[in-house]
């Protein structure tokens, strides 16, 4: 492509030539306005002068009659650059004048016309000219007509045509100019964003706009683009990191399976033992799925893709139910589950999602929340409550507790602290808790519970209950 | 894990054999159902794309359809909704590899009765088509259900052993009832999770065992006969065991 042909394909180039047309019909139509009046101006001067010399002969017919009125004539169209005169009896007979050619149509109405002429003395070389002329009848059957050449008129139309015809040119070239101008400014930061953009899909992706300060258009954009830039790289962090997990997390049990497959061929003898080998690869498969269910779940929360199917439904009520499904399990466990709510708590989501997110803490509650020393209950709390517009939905322990060094890691998929290694979970219910709370545009907090530890999903609350 | 014989005895007892038709792909499974469900005792077509199941499903006499979602010449849900259209209202159970709520929603809208997602166990498919096959048995109306000395009555809320009343927690009567209306089948923690408290996830500890086992002592304990049976490795079933 061109140079030429790019910046007529530009958006500045496109508004200069708009803004060049319409300044061109404003300029042609300001010139017109001028030439008419000027022209009516002149016209007008025209009648003047034709009446005052009406006047004046009319009055010398009238004190010497037509000899008098026809030496008064002879001797005004003789002078140079008279005015155009004619006298006729009744019938047409020109008995003064510098007109020949004169349309007797023009002698019948008394009053103002347009003619086309011709003077007498300058021969028949000239062409005919236009002229104003006005006719009068005087007793006698005389008829009298003076008028005026357009040529005054025409002379100023020239005078005026000349510059105005300049002046349209030069605004023409000016908009060009500034135009080529503007769109090549604006281009030059276009085109340094493309090349910066084409450097960062080129894989560089911590590469960010360069910003002017000045807070224009293109600045705006710039921000806003490497706010987008920003969260493709933080996703693309997460799913660098979900690879490694997988990599990771996903590798060792695959090969804790196959090993086992493997000394089961080795060394298994009966029936029986071949029987529990295949039980024992069914149980770790069955793993295999539950913690590939849940990272897919995660990966999906993450990627806002559950947010079609989003309704309105009651906080307290997951709450409750959540609770209902846990508490003989935490009672065989010698724990006590208490649900503390106050009344309907709207929220707008994934009621299923925040269900499995509640249920995952509760789980996790059931399963570290073992009081560290007799002197403490083993009581799970699970409360909702309301905070500057949100829903709260808690789970509180009395276990051991979270360090607060720990507390940002545990939220990453598979991180297990040392404590609870042994125990069974593959360290992706706080992941997707947390995906789950991102997706609602809320967030999961953990808190020290004293002792034990307090996790809260924070959620919006319905929009429908603000409104 | 269809192999154990410890559930072998119990279908062939309970189940009358079914017709089924498998509409799946993936020879290798379709070929490994077929031999399963024969095992368990039924008769078994397998169709592998979707046009051929399409003929099969309005063809032949079956009891219960089991489509994959993910089909050659024709998708999965196209059939069912297709099947459904030609006035076919024979239960179908889609098996796909998309677990997720909103898939599932999209599955039984399309018109299908379960869902149920890959990988699975072959108990817990058989359990839910052996449920489906019963669901439209007329005695799904019944408003007591009775296995042996056992009595629900649905509309008074009221369970009775043996004369005597025994109370119920709600959710433990709504469990008490699904169990009873596919008493003799094979009941899977999941299929309990679905359908007596709504939840489609999985719980990672197995809570519904607790539940389960509470309601066990509030029906059987004190009685020489146990009505409530644990399935190994599967689920749970309610009979009369001298039958």
């Amino acid at each position: 492509m061109t140079a030429l042909a790019k910046l007529l394909r530009t958006t500045a180039f496109k508004i200069v030539a708009a803004y060049l047309v319409i300044f061109a019909l404003f300029a042609a139509g300001v010139i017109l306005y001028l030439g008419r009046h000027t022209q009516q101006l002149v016209v007008s001067q025209i009648t003047e002068t034709v009446d005052a010399d009406v006047r004046n002969l009319v009055q010398q017919f009238r004190t010497g009659g037509i000899r008098r009125l026809v030496d008064a004539v002879d001797r005004l169209a003789n002078q140079p650059g008279s005015n155009l005169y004619l006298v006729t009896t009744y019938s047409g007979d020109t008995l003064a004048g510098n007109l020949t050619d004169t349309p007797s149509s023009v002698l019948e109405n008394e009053g103002w016309s347009e003619i086309s002429y011709r003077r007498s003395e300058e021969g028949s070389s000239a062409g005919p000219a236009r002229a104003l002329v006005r006719v009068s009848f005087l007793s006698g059957g005389f008829r009298l007509l003076v008028g005026r050449d357009f040529e005054e008129r025409d002379r100023l139309r020239q005078i005026l045509v000349q510059p105005a015809r300049v002046a349209f040119v030069l605004i023409v070239v000016m908009g060009v100019a500034g135009g080529i101008f503007v769109a090549r400014r604006v281009l030059k930061r276009i085109d340094s964003m493309t090349a910066t953009n084409e450097r960062i899909m080129a894989g560089d992706l911590s590469g960010r706009l360069a910003i002017t300060g000045s807070g224009d258009e293109f600045d705006r954009l710039a921000n806003s683009l490497n706010a987008m830039l920003e969260r493709i790289e933080a996703l693309m962090a997460g799913v660098k990191q979900v690879s490694d997990n997988i990599a990771h997390d996903l590798k060792t049990p695959l090969t804790r399976l196959r090993n086992r497959a493997e000394e089961a061929l080795r060394n298994a003898k009966t029936e029986g033992d071949y029987r529990a080998a295949l039980e024992l690869t069914i149980d770790e498969s069955d793993n295999l799925i539950r913690t590939f269910d849940a990272l897919l779940m995660i990966a999906r929360a993450e990627a806002g893709e559950a947010r079609k199917g989003m309704t309105d439904f009651d906080a307290t009520d997951v709450a409750e139910s959540v609770t209902e499904l846990y508490e003989p399990l935490a009672e065989e466990k010698g724990l006590h589950l208490k649900v503390d709510t106050h009344g309907p708590m709207p929220i707008h989501g994934s009621r299923e999602l925040v269900s499995q997110a509640l249920a995952n803490l509760v789980d996790n509650a059931i399963k570290h929340g073992m009081p560290t020393s007799s002197a403490t209950n083993g009581e799970i709390c699970i409360a909702t409550s309301r905070e500057d517009g949100r829903v709260v939905l808690s789970v509180a322990d009395r276990g051991v507790g979270i360090p607060l060094e720990d507390r940002a890691r545990v939220v990453e998929r598979f991180t297990r602290l040392e404590a609870s290694r042994s125990r069974p979970g593959a360290g992706l219910g706080l992941s997707l808790a947390s995906a789950v709370a991102h997706l609602h545009g809320g967030e999961l907090r953990l808190e020290d519970h004293e002792p034990g530890l307090r996790v809260a999903l924070v959620l919006p609350t319905s929009p429908h209950e603000r409104a | 894990m269809y192999m154990q014989p410890v559930k072998t005895d119990s279908f062939v007892e309970t189940a009358n054999a079914m017709r089924l038709l498998v509409v799946e792909d993936d020879r290798d499974a379709a070929g490994y159902l077929r031999k399963a469900f024969r095992e368990a005792g039924h008769v078994c077509e397998v169709a592998n794309d979707g046009e051929e199941g399409l003929a099969l499903a309005l063809d032949g006499e079956f009891d219960v359809f089991i489509i994959d979602r993910m089909l050659p010449k024709r998708d999965g849900l196209s059939v069912i909704s297709e099947i459904r259209k030609r006035g076919v209202t024979t239960p179908v159970l889609i098996l796909s590899a998309l677990g997720q709520v909103d898939d599932r929603v999209t599955g039984l809208r399309a018109g299908g009765d379960d869902y149920l997602a890959k990988p699975y166990a072959f108990s817990e498919l058989l359990a839910r088509v052996e449920a489906l096959a019963r669901r439209v048995a007329p005695q799904a109306a019944d408003t007591v259900y009775r296995v042996g000395e056992l009595e629900l009555d649905r509309l008074a809320h009221r369970v009775v052993r043996s004369g005597k009343e025994i109370p119920l927690q709600p959710r433990e009567f709504r469990l008490l009832e699904y169990l009873m209306r596919h008493a003799g089948q094979v009941v899977t923690r999941t299929m309990l999770l679905e359908n007596v408290w709504d939840y489609h996830f999985d719980p990672q500890t197995n809570v519904i065992d607790v539940h389960v086992s509470r309601l066990r002592s509030k029906i059987d304990k004190g009685y020489d006969k146990p009505l409530l049976h644990t399935v190994r490795g599967t689920g749970y079933m309610i009979r009369d065991g001298a039958r």
